[in-house]
This record gives structure tokens, sequence and C-alpha cells, in this order.
């Protein structure tokens, strides 16, 4: 019943109130993750030092470790003084080296980044005119063979884990051929297989995905309207179709980007590349809580961000979603 | 003993920007018979109907049956509602007959032979072959769907139906044939009922009582016949005027220019003073001098006029009105 | 349910279908036999290849211990699906349980429980592994809840958003008026309508499932030695990949395949309940000849249509919701084609407009506008000629425009690529015709989009960027359906209006013969896909169905002590269309001749045709019914 009808976008200031509104969301978020990762540790089932350290390990060492990692002290206090560290930027030691977590994750979160931002970026370029264009070519049930194909394809692409693809491009590029190198970060020939084996399954979702929009849009009844207009196709679809697919588009690509950096984990170790999700495998088996802790709240603040930045991305260029908003 | 009455009855939505879908109605469905209620979409007819069904919060005033409030009633009110979209009212996966089934109020028919009865008998008071009980919705028309819409309604005994909008997504063909069975089903059962619509001829047909809303308010409501005849708001002289028909030409009857391209007035602000006069062709858009309409709510003393109606140039009561106005509002 | 049937069986048929049932039964097959016929075999140490490649004895080569990789790769098919399948199962019911539960909890409960997922659901599912793998440990065990619980959050979205949806539906408030208590409400309504695409999505989610596990396993977090999944056996081989790729590769490409078949089933089933059958390649369909008079030739044609037809492919075989429909407009003529919901009447604006799209089919003895052949004519040549002399108006005013977009612009579009006019020329045209068209306000209007407009000043400004050319003729496809009455009239006199001061033909479209009779002065009344009756708005009408369709319409002087009259039966489905009249199961005079043979719209009067075997020579019994009076415009 409730039908929009007065300029919303002129009385009082509803950027202002979508920009406190999505900052106080993230707040709470960020609140909640960095609870959620304290208390991982609490829920661990037993001792976690004695876990990490080992059954054989002396009495005196567990407690003194334990002490230096204030696990004695009652809850709320370690609640408190995780928090007040964090503040500070300390984000505890490491179990096994002894080194500070904020330092491990400063040399290792480059690595990784030089990994995921160029995958995101060939995802992106790749992804969308691709969709775009096999939705064009088979709209209305044209071409049911190009659909097939392109179908197939991606479907086949995307069943694919990123380290199962990363696999295959070692034995086929590296061990067979010996174009790139098998694994490490020495190069920069050394970036193709990876950002390649993280790129290609997200691209096949994406183009899939930026395909199902574009044919719904072009469902709709203004882009009728447009036809009716006699604008040539071209116009048509990248002045009509397209802008309204890619809102729609845009949350997923906010997933794709948060599901990449988690790709980045299996990749990583496939090819022994220096970044925080090999860091993270092996410290989540040797039981290092506190780096496993740090890297868990560095990966969610990323997340959290992206997500941050799909949601002002959408308010900007839907001319809707500050109405929704409000 | 079964009236239907609203008692200042507001609904209100959202928070501090929310929007006040009701505002202090006041209107009585009196025993046995049919109010028709009309208005624009927006105008808050459905969420008013709700309101008596639970389906949207009265956030002020009483909703009373028989003198109770509904609030108080148990959970199955002898209260029913038939809806607008055939096809979103009857659930895919359920034969018609479990739908009627479980509207049936628990305890009234033990057994499952005399509740199989029950349904044939209501499918036949639908004028639909019983032995249909077992179909799917999707193996009916529209117009079928609606009589078991209304069927289901009549299963759980009510003695008020409030029916929103049945006809609208209906062809014309079969509009008639619902309208015929929505009367002769309220006739022989006495039902008093509340009977919504945007289409004053498709009220006009049914209704005892005329009730007219605007923007979340009742501004005139009085006998069918005379409402329709006599009417005394200009907004009903208005939809009397636009009502599309065969026999009058589109300019006819004029709105003056000043009104003609009005946009409708943005429920979320309504206009201060009388809300129609935004739009009003006898209002101080076209007559300088009714600078009342901007300042003085005309539903304060609207009891005071002519089928209650909310403008402060329509002509006053000169005797008591024959029908009875809920509470009016404060 | 037979229907039911023949869409499954239609679907294993495609070559998507069957691949992936033959995928899904042979993976369940070797699941369930594997580990019986290959155990030993798995196990046996053959010291003489220790980290071999592939050769006759063992096709994929050995690991370092001397292990057959073909038959361990074979055999680790049982634990790896039902790990993956495990850890599916709870997923899907915590998630179930998670995204139903706010429907039964009180507000503050289901409020909380609403954020977290929300929260939760914009974690990569790899990251919430892992997070859970720390909390349940190293192991078997560990991963499975791990793996589980990653996939909850998802499925409670799902869970949430699809029940949301069924829960406003109208059945449910029925329901509920009626007394139904939530949790019947939520078992009786709410999950068998959620259930089917809940069970699409968890067969894709085991395929997701089988993934995550192989990839924990390969990190050695999942399971452990001397157990072994595919994911193992992989981060094995991967050491080895030197020697012998065969040893990674092979685990991968079962992890790959066992994956496809849980995804592509689950589209499959996706498919067959979405009702998205594969359309197959006809035969041209035969164009039945004009049956009827050939229409009147006049010099100030505007618009020319014989024997249109528009015919769309089914799996079935042609469906012709169009079956030959011939008119003229003259020009500033107004004609208004009536016609219940399935008539034709809004297909044949579309295809006079060249506005219907394949796999749809219009052909036209003639289809001239302005004199150009219209399904002759390269598209390009009709562009520009279309695009200025031709204007549209749809029904729903809130969808017709681009909701990015700015109306300002979207009207300037017109002038810009038609006329040739440069960006800030065109706008001030397109301000200029939003006044033409009374919207107040208009430069300010001209700014902002479309959902700041009421639907009525929508349907103006689509009326607007009609004139942005010099329109010969606008057709209007029931244009004030979504409107209320006030503002159906102030729409309709527009154009009323319009037409007078530019001479402007019209074609107005709508299932209300009382709208059209008020606009136009000449009336086509559609019936399954033809004209049946072709008459001036003034004229008597002679056709049963016009006359039904006269008697049927309610207005403010209907006898309220009367029944209302009835047009008993339903129009036919465009795909069975009988071969005599079509009008003939409904019509009171009908006679064997009109069951046998199909009567030709005919001239019976200067003006006025009619198809029908004994057009009605009376008038009607009600003297206030006789004439369908004209409003025409002044």
């Amino acid at each position: 019943m409730t039908v929009a009808l007065a300029p919303a976008g002129l009385r009082g200031s509803p950027w202002l109130t979508f920009a406190v509104r999505r900052l106080g969301r993230f707040a709470v978020s960020l609140w909640v993750l960095v609870t959620t990762a304290f208390l991982m540790i609490q829920l661990i089932p037993g001792d976690p030092v004695r876990a990490a350290l080992g059954l054989t390990a002396p009495v005196e060492l567990v407690n003194a470790r334990r002490a230096a990692l204030g696990l004695d002290d009652p809850l709320w206090q370690q609640y408190v003084h995780y928090l007040g560290g964090l503040i500070t930027g300390d984000f505890g030691a490491s179990m096994m080296s002894g080194q500070p977590v904020g330092e491990v994750i400063g040399d290792r979160l480059p690595a990784t980044l030089q990994l995921a931002l160029p995958a995101f970026a060939v995802v992106i370029a790749v992804a969308i005119p691709l969709g775009l264009a096999f939705a064009v070519l088979t709209r209305g049930g044209r071409r049911r063979g190009s659909e097939l194909g392109f179908t197939s394809t991606t479907v086949l692409l995307a069943a694919i884990p990123e380290f199962l693809l990363a696999v295959a491009l070692v034995a086929f590029f590296a061990v067979q051929l010996g174009w790139f190198p098998v694994a490490g970060s020495d190069s920069a020939s050394s970036l193709v297989l990876p950002v390649i084996a993280l790129a290609l399954g997200p691209a096949s979702v994406l183009a899939r995905i930026v395909r199902v929009e574009t044919l719904s849009v072009l469902g709709n009844d203004f882009i009728r309207t447009a036809r009716a207009k006699r604008l040539p196709a071209r116009l048509v679809y990248l002045r009509h179709a397209l802008p309204n697919a890619l809102t729609a588009t845009l949350t997923m690509c906010g997933l794709m980007l948060t599901g990449m950096v988690a790709g980045t984990v299996l990749v990583e170790n496939v090819f022994a590349w220096p970044g925080l999700g090999s860091t993270i495998a092996q410290s989540i088996l040797q039981k290092d809580y506190p780096l496993v802790q740090g890297i868990v709240l560095v990966y969610g603040i990323g997340v959290l961000l992206v997500n941050l930045l799909v949601d002002v991305l959408l308010a900007v260029l839907d001319p809707r979603s500050t109405i929704r908003e409000s | 003993m079964s009236d239907l009455v609203f008692e200042a009855v507001s609904v209100r939505y959202g928070g501090r920007r929310g929007l006040t879908a009701v505002d202090h109605v006041g209107l009585t469905v009196p025993s046995g018979q049919v109010v028709g209620l009309v208005g624009e979409s927006g105008s808050g007819k459905s969420t008013l109907a709700r309101a008596a069904v639970g389906l949207s919060p009265v956030s002020a005033g009483r909703v009373l049956l028989g003198g109770v409030d509904v609030r108080k009633l148990p959970r199955r009110r002898p209260l029913q509602m038939v809806f607008q979209d055939p096809y979103s009212s009857l659930d895919p996966r359920m034969s018609i007959g479990e739908s009627i089934t479980e509207a049936i109020p628990r305890g009234v028919l033990p057994g499952r032979a005399a509740r199989r009865d029950e349904v044939a008998r209501l499918l036949e008071l639908v004028n639909l072959d019983p032995e249909r009980a077992g179909h799917l919705p999707g193996q009916l028309s529209g117009g079928q769907r609606q009589r078991v819409a209304l069927a289901r309604a009549l299963a759980g005994r009510p003695e008020v139906l409030i029916a929103d909008e049945i006809t609208s997504a209906l062809d014309v063909s079969v509009q008639g044939a619902v309208l015929n069975l929505v009367r002769s089903v309220q006739r022989r059962l006495g039902l008093s009922m509340l009977f919504i619509s945007h289409n004053l001829a498709v009220v006009r047909y049914l209704s005892d009582i005329v009730a007219v809303m605007y923007l979340g308010r009742i501004v005139e409501v009085g006998p069918a016949e005379q409402v329709l005849t006599d009417p005394q708001h200009p907004y009903t002289r208005d939809l009397l005027a636009a009502a599309p028909s065969a026999h009058t030409s589109l300019f006819d009857t004029g709105a003056d220019e000043a009104t003609a391209d009005v946009e409708p007035a943005d429920p979320h602000h309504p206009p201060s003073g009388c809300r129609y006069h935004t739009r009003c062709p006898a209002g101080p858009l076209v007559r300088a001098d009714r600078e009342l309409c901007f300042q003085a709510d005309p539903t304060e003393d609207a009891a005071s006029r002519r089928h209650s109606a909310a403008c402060h140039f329509s002509e006053t009561e000169s005797h008591q009105p024959a029908i009875p106005r809920g509470a009016s509002a404060p | 349910m037979v229907n039911r049937r023949a869409k499954w069986v239609a679907a294993l048929r495609t070559p998507v279908g069957a691949f992936s049932a033959t995928l899904l039964v042979l993976v369940i097959a070797l699941a369930a036999l594997a580990p019986i016929l290959w155990h030993d075999n798995a196990f046996a140490i053959d010291t003489d290849a220790i980290g071999q490649g592939p050769s006759a004895a063992h096709w994929l080569g050995t690991d370092d211990l001397g292990r057959d990789i073909l038959f361990r790769v074979l055999v680790a098919t049982r634990l790896s699906v039902v790990l993956a399948v495990l850890a599916t199962v709870i997923g899907v019911v915590t998630g179930l349980v998670l995204g139903t539960l706010p429907s039964l909890l009180p507000r503050p409960a289901a409020r909380l429980i609403v954020s977290a997922v929300n929260i939760a659901v914009a974690f990569p599912g790899l990251l919430l592994v892992l997070f859970f793998s720390v909390i349940f440990g190293v192991g078997t065990h560990g991963a499975v809840m791990a793996v589980g619980f990653a996939l909850a959050p998802a499925f409670a979205r799902l869970a949430q958003t699809l029940s949301a949806s069924v829960a406003g539906q109208d059945f449910v408030s029925a329901a509920r008026i009626s007394g139904v208590g939530r949790i019947r409400l939520l078992v009786r309504h709410i999950l068998p309508n959620i259930g089917e695409p809940l069970v699409v999505n968890a067969t894709i989610g085991a395929g997701a499932s089988l993934l995550a596990f192989s990839g924990l396993s390969f990190l050695g977090i999942g399971v452990q030695a001397p157990e072994y999944d595919w994911g193992r056996l992989l981060g094995e081989g991967l050491n080895g990949i030197y020697v012998n790729p065969a040893a990674a590769l092979a685990p991968g490409v079962a992890v790959v395949l066992a994956g496809l078949a849980f995804n592509l089933v689950g589209e499959t089933v996706a498919g067959v309940i979405g009702v998205r059958t594969g359309l197959r390649k006809f035969a041209p369909r035969p164009v039945a000849p004009a049956r009827e008079d050939v229409v009147e030739d006049r010099d100030d044609a505007v618009l020319v249509v014989e024997n249109l037809q528009v015919a769309f492919p089914r799996p079935s075989g042609w469906t012709v919701p169009v079956r030959g429909v011939s008119f003229t407009v003259r020009a500033g003529e107004a004609i208004g084609v009536v016609g219940e919901s399935g008539s034709g009447k809004s297909l044949t604006g579309l295809a006079v407009s060249k506005l219907v799209e394949a796999p749809a089919v219009v052909t036209a003895d003639r289809l001239d506008f302005a004199g150009k052949p219209l399904l002759t004519t390269p598209e390009r040549e009709l562009r520009g000629l279309l695009g200025t002399s031709l204007a549209m108006v749809f029904q729903d005013p809130m969808t017709s425009f681009n909701p990015t977009t700015r109306i300002g612009r979207q009207l300037a579009e017109v002038a810009e690529q038609h006329q040739g006019l440069p960006r800030a020329k065109a706008s001030e045209r397109a301000v200029d015709r939003l006044r033409a068209v009374r919207i107040p306000a208009a430069e300010r209007r001209a700014r902002q989009y479309p959902h700041e407009f009421s639907g009525g000043m929508r349907q103006r400004a689509m009326i607007g960027m009609g004139l942005m050319g010099d329109p010969r003729l606008i057709i209007a496809d029931e244009p004030t359906t979504a409107l209320d009455v006030t503002v159906q009239r102030q729409l309709l006199r527009l154009l009323a209006q319009t037409r007078a001061e530019r001479g402007t033909a019209i074609i107005l479209i709508s299932h209300d013969i009382a709208v059209v009779s008020q606009t136009c002065e000449r009336i086509l009344v559609m019936y399954a896909g033809r004209v049946v009756e072709d008459l001036p708005s003034a004229g008597t009408p002679r056709h049963p169905y016009t006359r039904a369709l006269l008697a049927a319409t309610l207005d403010l002087d209907t006898d309220r002590d009367a029944p209302l009259a009835v047009i008993p039966g339903r129009p036919p489905e465009p795909d069975r269309v009988p071969n005599g009249c079509a009008f003939a199961d409904r019509c009171p005079a009908v006679t064997d001749k009109c069951r046998l043979e199909d009567p030709v719209l005919e001239r019976v009067e200067t003006g006025h045709r009619v198809a029908c075997w004994y057009p009605s020579e009376t008038l009607f019994s009600q003297p206030a019914k006789e004439t369908v009076t004209a409003g025409g415009a002044e």
C-alpha cells in the first residue's frame, strides 16, 4: 500500500543517516568478531596450552606459559585485557616462536594481498563482459548451443576448488612445461599460476551470475521502454541493462572478494606462498592459538571492510538505496 | 449482536519517519448489513480491514465485535476475511478440501466424516462441485479460487466477513458471478460484511452503507443510495465523477483546471488542516476565501454534518444520523 | 502428477540431466562397493614399486609406501562422500532450525538470531570452517562439525528468506485468521512450500561440503592417517608431484567429478521444479491465409494491419495467441481495443509496434505504419521513423522507467538519438515536453529518479517521452489500470487533449469497455486472439460477446436489485481453440453451425464489422444499454 511519492532524497540528510547507521553496524559487527575471536580460545575443550605444547612438556613450562598468556585470570579480566591489547595494536605473541602476532601478520599480509588483489581484478575484468555478452547472445532462449557451452564450462570451472586447480596448473605448466616456477614468490612469473588458480573459479561463478542478472534485467518493462524508444541495441544493453545488472551483482562481487581472500589459504599452501594463508594452516596444526586468533581477526576485519565498501558503492550507484536504508 | 465497531482506530507503521496508514477511524458495520469502503490506493482501507483481523497492528483505539475487544476474543474469532489475489490466497500444496477443513473451528465437528460433509456443504454453498474437494488450487481458475476462499472463510462460522478487493483481480465476465454469490451468501446467512473496493460501482451494487476513505481517514459515511446520489464531501463527488461510464464523456464533469493535475498527497506527510485541501475543487486552491481548510481539521466536528462528512463546507445535519458512526474522532 | 513425471523424464533426457544422473549413480555405487571390492588392494604394499609413476601393474602409480593409488582413490570414495553428506546434514538441520526459529520465538530473541545469522553469512565458508576446526580440533570428527556448522548460516539465511516470502502470502494470513497456531502454520504451510528449494540447495551444499572437506584434509586438518579421503591423498600426492603428477591429479579429478555430480543434480532438480523445460526446434508454422474482408484502404491511414498473427513456440507445438487480426487506424482517430485477459489485445499492440521479440513469430499479410511496411523494411531504416512517430505507453508505470537513470535523461535520450540534438538541447526539450504533459515543476522533476514520481506522474512522463518526437500514433496498453479513478480520468483527458492538439491517432488497449467508449470513437472487441466486432462507440453492438460484456459491466446505474449478468464458462486456452466459433461454448444463441464453422469478420454496415453467424438485429431489452454512447474528445 505504501508508495514512495515524495522526494525523500531532499529531506533531512539521508546520507548522514546512512553513514551513521552503516558505521554503527560496522562497529557492532567488529565487536562481535573480536568477541568471537576471543571466545574461540575459551571454547577449545581442555587446556589449550597443554594441547599446544604437547603431553611431554614439563608442568612448569606449561604453567609459566599459561601465566604469561593470562589464561589463569578470570574470564572478564582476560576479555578486558584482550580488548585493551587490541586497541594498542597488541595481538599477543606466538606460542611457538614467541614472536609478536602483530609482527607476523605485518610480514605476511602484504604477500596475501599481492595474490588476492590482482586475482580480483582479473575476475572483474573477465566475468562482467563475458556474462553480459552471453546474456545478450542467449536472451529469450536464443543460441541454445552457446548457452549450453557457456553454462557447462562455467559450472565445471566453478566446481573445481582453487587448490585443485592450483595442483593441476602446477602439474601441467610448471612440472610438464616448466614455464613457471612450481612454488615460491621470487619473481613476477611466480605470481601467474596462483593468480589464475584463484581467479578462474570465482570468475566463472561471477560470469554466470552477471548473465542471469542481466537476463532478468532484460525481462524488465523498462527495457521494453528503451526498445520502444528505438535506441540501438548497443545503448539498450550498455546504458539501460548493464547499470541495473551491476547493482544487482555488486553484493555478489563483495562475497566473491571475501571468498577469494579465503581461497588464498589453500592456494598459498600449494605454492608455498609466504602469506597469511600458509601461516594459519600451519598454526592450526601446531595449535599456536594466539597466532590463529590474530589471523582470524585480520581476515574477519577484511570481510567487514569489503562489505562496508559494497554497501557504500550500492548507496552511491543505486538511487533508491538511501530510501531503502531509511 | 455482531456489530463490528472501529473505535478511533489508528495504525502506524515504522518509527519516527513512519506512516500513519489509518488515523483515528471510527466506523460501524451493523449486524446483518454490508458496509462498502471505497478509496484510492494508499487511503488505508485495506489496512483498516487487516487491523480488524489482527494482521495490522492497532496502535490506538479498539476494534469491537459484539461489544467485545477483538484482541480479547479467542484465537478463532467469528471474523473472517477474503483476500484480493486468488493466486496467493490458497496454499498451493493443500487440496482445497484441506484448506477449508483447516478453517473449521476445532471441536465443532468431531469426526472425519462430519468434516468431510461440512466441506461438501460449503463447496455447494459457493456453487462448486463437492467432488472437487481433492483438487489443488492450481487446477482452478481465478474465479473458482475466489469461491474456495469464500468457502474457507465461511467454514470459520463467521458473524462478520471482510472482503478486501475480492473482484479486482478478476475479469468482468467472472466478477459478476462472484458478486452475485457474495450477495446471496451474505443474505442467506445474515452476515455482517465490510466490503472493500476501489471500484465505486461494485461497492454501490453490494452495500447498504457506503464509507469513503481518504489518506487514512473516513471522509463520508451514510446509506449507500444517499451518499451516491447526494454526496457531501468533494472527494466523494470527485470519485463519482471520475468513475468511468459509457454514458458520460470524459469532459462532461469538469474538475477545475487548478486541481486537475495535482499529485496525490504523500501519506508520510499528510497535509495540514483538511487533508483533501491540496486537491479539493471546492477548497482554497479554487476559492481563496476558504483559508479555514488549511488550518482546521474537519474530522473533529464531522459527526454534526450530513453523512458525517469531513468537510467544513458541507451541509450540517438537520436530524440525527441514520447510521451510528462508531466512536467519532476526538 | 503425470505431468510432473513427464517433466522428470524430459529433464533426464537433456544432456546435462542425463550426465549428472549417471555421475551421481556412479559416485553412490563406488561409495557403496569400492571398499568391499578393493579394500585389500588399497592396502597392499608393493615394496618393489615405491613412489613410482604410472605403470602396467599400477595404472596411476604408487605412493611412498608402494600402495596402488588408483585403488586408494576408489576406496576413498566412501569416506569422502559419507563425511560430506554428514556435514551437509548437520549444516542443513542447524540452518533450518536457526532459519525457522525466529518465526516461533518472541521478537527480541528472533531478532538476535536473525542478526547473528546476517553477520555470519557475510563470512566466506572456508574462514568459518577454519574457525570451527580450531574449536573442534584437528581430525575427522572436528572437521565434520566444522564443515557442517560453516554451512549452517547460509542455510539459515536461505530458510529465512524462503519462509519470509511464503509467510507474506495471503494463504498464511488466511490460516492465521482461522486461528491456526504458529507451530502448525510452520509445519503445515511454510515448511512444505520451502521444501523443494531447500532440498535443491542441500544437494548443491553437499557438493560444496565435499570440496571444503577435501580442502581441510589437504591442509592436514581433516582426516588423519591411516584413514584417508581424497583430500588427504591429494596432499600426499602433491609432495611427489615431480615424480608422479597422477598421484595428485587423480584424487583431484575424483573430488571434482563427485562435486559436479551433486551440483548438477541439484541444478537439474531446480530446473524441473522451476518448469524450465527446453524448447525444441519447430518447423516454421504454416501461416493461415487471411479470412476476412480486405481492410478498406484509405489515403489517411496511419496504420494498416492485415491478417496479423503472433505465435509462440511451446514444448507441445506452436501456440497462437493472436490469430489473424485486421484493422486500420486513420490519422487522428482514436481506437479502443477491449477484451478479457488472454484475448491477445496487448500482444496485438506489441506486435504492431514491432516490440515482440524472438522466439515469438509475427506474421501479417500487411503491416504498414505511415506507409512503410514494418515487416520487410530493415530495422535500421525503421528506427528513426518509429522512434519519432510512434509512441508507446505501457501498463505498469512503476516498472516502465529505468530506476537508475533520471527521468529527464530518459526523455532526452530520444532526441539525442533520433533528432541528433546535443545533450544540453535534448535536456531542454525533455523539460519542455514534461511541461507539455503538465507535470508541475518540470525542471526540478526532470532531475529526479523514477521512484520519486507517483504512478500518474510517471504515465504522464511516459506520454511526454512519446512527444519528444512528433508522434502520428500513440499505442497505450492499459495505461490506467494501475491507477486510481481520479488519476485515470486526468490521464485519459491528457491523451484526448494531445490528440486534439496534434492530430495524433491513438490505440487505447483496455479491459474496461467503459473507459474505452469514453475515450475512443471506434472499438475493436477481441476474443481468443481475434477481432470479433469492430464498431463505432456510438453504434449498437451486434456480437453476442460484446453484448454480454456490456451487460456484465457494472456502472453507477446498474440495477441493485437484479442479479448481475454473467458470461458462463471461460475463454478457450490459446492452444485449444475450437474449430468453430471460439465463443460458441459460452454463447446463449449457439447453433450447430457455430460449433462447426468459424465465422468471418464481415461488414454489416458502414464502419461496423461482426464475426458472428447470427449477428443480433434486435436491440437490447433495456433501453439504457442500447448504445455504447460515444464520449469522444472535443
